[in-house]
Formats: C-alpha cells, structure tokens, sequence
C-alpha cells in the first residue's frame, strides 16, 4: 500500500478524538502493545470520547490537529480505541481497551513504554481518575527485555534449595542500630533455620550505619552460620544509593565479600536504575531481591494509577529475581484472587486472561525466566498453612516480626518457622488439606518442636482483618 | 527467664549440621518417608538417589547412586533402591531427588537417611 494519494488536507482547529482514535471495529495485532485502562470521565464526556482521548494522549494525539501531522502516517502510529466495558458494581467508571502499534515504542525500553502509557494523559483534564489496570506486552518486546538476572531455577540451583518455600526474615528495629548489632541479629536468624535475612527498604547508609560497616558484618553472619548449619544462607544487602556510580561501589563491593545477593527498591530508585543493575547481576553472578517501597501510592486507590500486577509485569521486563507481591494474610494490604493473578505474572511462562484474578490479556513470556514472588508484612506461624497453600514452593516467606519477636529470640524464631514450613510442605505433600486443617498440623508439629510450640502461643491471637481498599471490580461488593 | 530455652546448635557438634527440606523434623519413619516418594511419582518427576560422606554435603555434586530412574513410578522399587544404596554405603548420607524435566530443576531433594555424625 505505498500508493496511498496524499489526499488529506491541512485544516486548523479541534477535532474531536472519536473521529480519529476510537475504532470498534479493530483487530488487535499480536505485535500491538495493549492496555486496559479504568476511566472515570468529567460529566458530560461521552465514552467512546474519552477513550479515545485517552488514546490520543497516550500515544500520537495533541489537543489540536497540527500541519506536521501530514508528515507522517499517522494511521500507522496512533493508538486505538477498540473496546469499551462497563466495570461490575461500579456506575461511574468503564474499562477502555487501547491497542498501540510496536512502531511507537523503543525495544527493550520498559522506560519508554510507560513514558507514553502513564504520562501526561494521567494528569489530562477530560478524565476524573484514570488507571492503567493491565497491560499486553507482545512477544517481541519481551524478548528485548533483560528480563530477570537468574530466576527461580538457577536460584534453587545456587543456593540448593528444594521442594519448599525459601524462608527470611527482614532486621528490625528497620533503623537505629550500629552494624555489628545488626550482624549479631542476622547470624541469629541464620543459624536458626532461615536462607535470608534482609535489609529493610530504607537501611542504605545512615550515620548510624554505613553500608560498608553492615556488608562486612552481615557477612560474617552469614559465614558463620553457613558453617554451623551446612546449609546456604544469604543476606538482601541493599545497593539503593543516592546516586548509580554509588550504587555500583555497594554492589561490587557485596561481589568482592562473596555475598550471593543484593537488593534494590525498584520504584524509588528508578526504573532504568533497576535494568542496570539487573544486567549488573547477571553479568557477576549475583542474585537480585527486589522491594516495592512506593507501590501503595501508585497502585492503591481503586480508580487511579497503575493497578499492581502492571507494576509487576515491569519488574519482571526490568529484571530482578525476588519480588514483594504482598501476603494476603498479613499486615498489608492484598486480595487473595487479585494477589494469585500477579503471582502467576511474575512466575509462569504464559498467563491466560483469567477476569476472576484480575487478569485482562493473555501474557506470553517466551523463555524469559520467572521472578520469585515474597511475601512479606505482618506473618507469623499461624499463617504459615495458609501461605504454603496460597504461594506454594516457588516463593520467599518473610517473618520479620514473626521471627525477632519470638520469646526466645532469633535462632529459635527461626527455627519455630523452618519446623512449620517444612510440617507444612510435608503435610501438603501427603495430600491434607493445609487450610481446613491447619491447626491439627501445626500442633502436630509443635510437639517435636519446643520452639515452635512456644511461638504458636505467642501468636494465637494476632489477626489483621481490615477490609481490602483495592479490591477486584466485581457486582455487588 | 527460666522458662527460656538456650538454641543449642554449634560448630562444634556435626548433629548441628542441616540438610535441606525436612531436616528440621524428626527422621521421617518408613510410612511417611512412603508418601513422599508417592508425592514424587504422583508430580510426575524422575526419582534420584544421591549419597556422600558427611564431611562432603556441601558439594553441589553428591555421588549419583546409578543413573536418575526415569519413568520409576512403584514406589516399592524406588524404596528397594534406596536400601542398596545404604548398605552399600553405610557411612553416608543418602538423599531422594525428584527431577523436573519441564521446569529443568529438582521439584524437591530430601535426605533419607542421615549417617551417624561424630565430631
């Protein structure tokens, strides 16, 4: 079709969006990048007008027709509105499907493509609230994607871990103590049964802790209890720095003392932060957790900003081997059904559109390895049948609280959950159902285990049960 | 304080040692350690039989006790080999892999039998 006749003719002033980018009647193309976005319009706006407005501004569109418009096959480039639907048990807001040509985005740049998804059409004055609730990524840009620096199965291979859940444990107090206090918690927690220890997201390197202080007493905590234990243990040293050049010094450094893995709080970082240091990881071995400090201001509020499981289709393209996914369970916020629908993201190699999970494209990850997803916030022993059960073995449990506040300290709140994680895979294997009977196994195994049993009673009552603020959009809520 | 139990594990005492899933319960007895490997046959994976000397676990490579026995789905042969390999390595420790082909990792890896452990 290189005949097309330049019949168009330049005519000043505002269209209205529809007559351009709303196109019922589209196909997407399997190389199209595609995105589902909740609307809340202005009154007055029609739908299909703020659809495609929505479409315009995230893509080619400005608010007037401009002469240079002619210079370019804009029918190749613009993004299209092709389906509207109403949103269940809501009245005011309706899902938009856009799809965007491959030609609009830099290959391999997560960066580039959320510049024009969520830029300045978020802050446009046609719609109330916009969010950007899932988005297609075509095979072809995933596979111009790092992706992340090991995954699951070379982890398990590293660290020689099998057939359970990986297990941690993030250091509190999260600020305040001087590194070799710190490490003293860390061997603790080792040598009582957990693979991790952590930093919290923002330990990077106050005056009362520097990072170099903590990496070398970490890592003898680490050495220590490898030794004592037999079993391989590491610690998230987080690399996050005020500036890349002094996020690469921590992050050779942790190399050079033989640490098997950093962290990095992606969101706050930055994003093309995170794709270097992945690449850094894969390029030296080193293992990659990945905490989502920020998340809740972008993905909480129902009707506007970035729905969670977009945030962690990103982190999967940006690479990064550990994810915080939330607990369903804890302290923090999570549904159930939307939390199993991004835990899949993050770890299977192709995704079906499941609305029941929150799911609203089919995702193909080609060969791109998986991200092991965290739970972390506010567990304890009790939830451990429940997590098995939620997460099972491709996953990292994190007991902070759950682990230093036991009544006998670390060793042996690590030791209470390693018991209860593994009589928990044990039970799950031998075909019990792990939530109907969860306290029958866990007193079971509370009776081998003084440290456990103690911890159960410690916990008994401690239940966090507020209601969920980002739910799933369904009838009648 | 005296309800407080000291965490009693040392460098010193080779019992401290740990290895892998369920070493932190008590040995598995002949009928639980059964559902296991029924665990294994029903996940589809290759039963493997691994031993090594208890100053050695740290290798990623223990002895391989004859080749991974691929598409093995009895569970009473799986057990008869696992005592062949104990008797004939009576100083080691044994472990029970499940290959995963499809992932291209082991679904799960247990010690079955752990050799007596002096310092």
């Amino acid at each position: 079709m290189n005949t097309q006749a330049p019949s168009a003719k330049y005519s000043a002033g505002v269209k209205e969006y529809r007559e351009t980018y709303w196109e019922p009647n589209y196909t997407p193309k399997d190389s199209d990048v595609l995105a589902c976005f909740k609307i809340t319009p202005q009154a007055g706006v029609p739908r299909e007008e703020a659809a495609a407005a929505v479409a315009a501004e995230s893509s080619t569109g400005t608010w007037t027709t401009v002469w240079t418009d002619l210079l370019t096959d804009l029918e190749y480039y613009k993004g299209r509105a092709y389906a509207i639907e109403d949103v269940p048990g809501d009245d005011e807001s309706y899902y938009a499907f856009i799809a965007y040509p491959m030609g609009l985005f830099e290959e391999g740049s997560v960066v580039n493509v959320f510049t024009s998804l969520v830029g300045n059409v978020f802050g446009f004055k046609a719609v109330r609230a916009l969010r950007l609730e899932d988005v297609r990524f075509p095979l072809w840009f995933v596979t111009t994607c790092d992706g992340p620096p090991h995954g699951i199965q070379v982890e398990r291979d590293k660290l020689d871990k099998y057939g359970r859940p990986f297990l941690g444990c993030t250091i509190k107090p999260k600020l305040g103590l001087s590194a070799k206090n710190y490490g003293r918690a860390v061997y603790e927690a080792l040598r009582g049964g957990l693979d991790f220890t952590k930093d919290d997201e923002n330990v990077n390197s106050q005056p009362f802790m520097r990072w170099r202080d903590r990496f070398e007493f970490c890592q003898e905590a680490i050495e220590k209890a490898e030794l004592e234990t037999g079993e391989r243990k590491g610690h998230y040293l987080n690399v996050t720095a005020p500036n890349i050049e002094e996020m690469y010094k921590r992050a050779e450094f942790a190399k050079e003392i033989g640490s098997p893995i950093i962290m990095s709080d992606y969101l706050t970082m930055g994003w093309a932060a995170q794709a270097s240091l992945s690449r850094w990881c894969r390029d030296n071995g080193m293992l990659l957790h990945v905490h989502r400090a920020m998340h809740g201001v972008i993905d909480r509020h129902p009707k506007h900003g970035i729905n969670f499981r977009v945030l962690a289709k990103m982190l999967r393209l940006l690479g990064g081997d550990h994810l915080h996914s939330g607990t369903v369970v804890g302290k923090l916020e999570g549904d159930r059904e939307a939390t199993l629908g991004w835990i899949d993201l993050m770890r299977d190699k192709y995704v079906k559109e499941d609305r029941s999970r929150g799911i609203f494209f089919d995702q193909d990850w080609g060969q791109m390895p998986g991200v092991l997803p965290v739970a972390s916030g506010g567990i304890h022993v009790w939830h451990m049948p429940a997590l098995v059960n939620i997460f099972g073995d491709d996953s990292c449990l994190q007991f902070g609280g759950g682990t230093l506040g036991h009544p006998w300290g670390n060793a042996a709140g690590a030791a209470a959950n390693r018991v209860a994680v593994e009589a928990c895979v044990k039970a799950r294997n031998e075909g019990r159902d792990l939530e109907k009977e969860s306290k029958d196994i866990m007193t079971e195994a509370g009776k081998h285990s003084p440290e456990l049993k103690i911890a159960m009673e410690t916990w008994k009552e401690i239940k966090f049960e507020f209601d969920t603020v980002d739910k799933l959009d369904v009838a009648h809520r | 304080m005296s309800g407080m139990q000291d965490y009693s594990s040392r460098i010193s005492d080779p019992n401290s040692r740990k290895m892998g899933t369920f070493s932190y319960l008590p040995q598995l007895t002949a009928e639980e350690l059964r559902k296991q490997v029924e665990y294994i046959v029903k996940m589809g994976w290759n039963p493997a039989i691994e031993h090594t000397e208890p100053e050695n676990t740290r290798s990623n490579y223990w002895y391989m006790w004859k080749l991974p026995m691929f598409g093995e789905t009895d569970v009473d042969a799986i057990f008869a080999e696992i005592d062949m390999c104990r008797k004939a390595n009576p100083k080691n420790h044994v472990r029970l892999v499940g290959y995963d082909n499809f992932k291209q990792t082991q679904g799960t890896s247990m010690v079955v039998h752990r050799a007596e452990m002096t310092a």
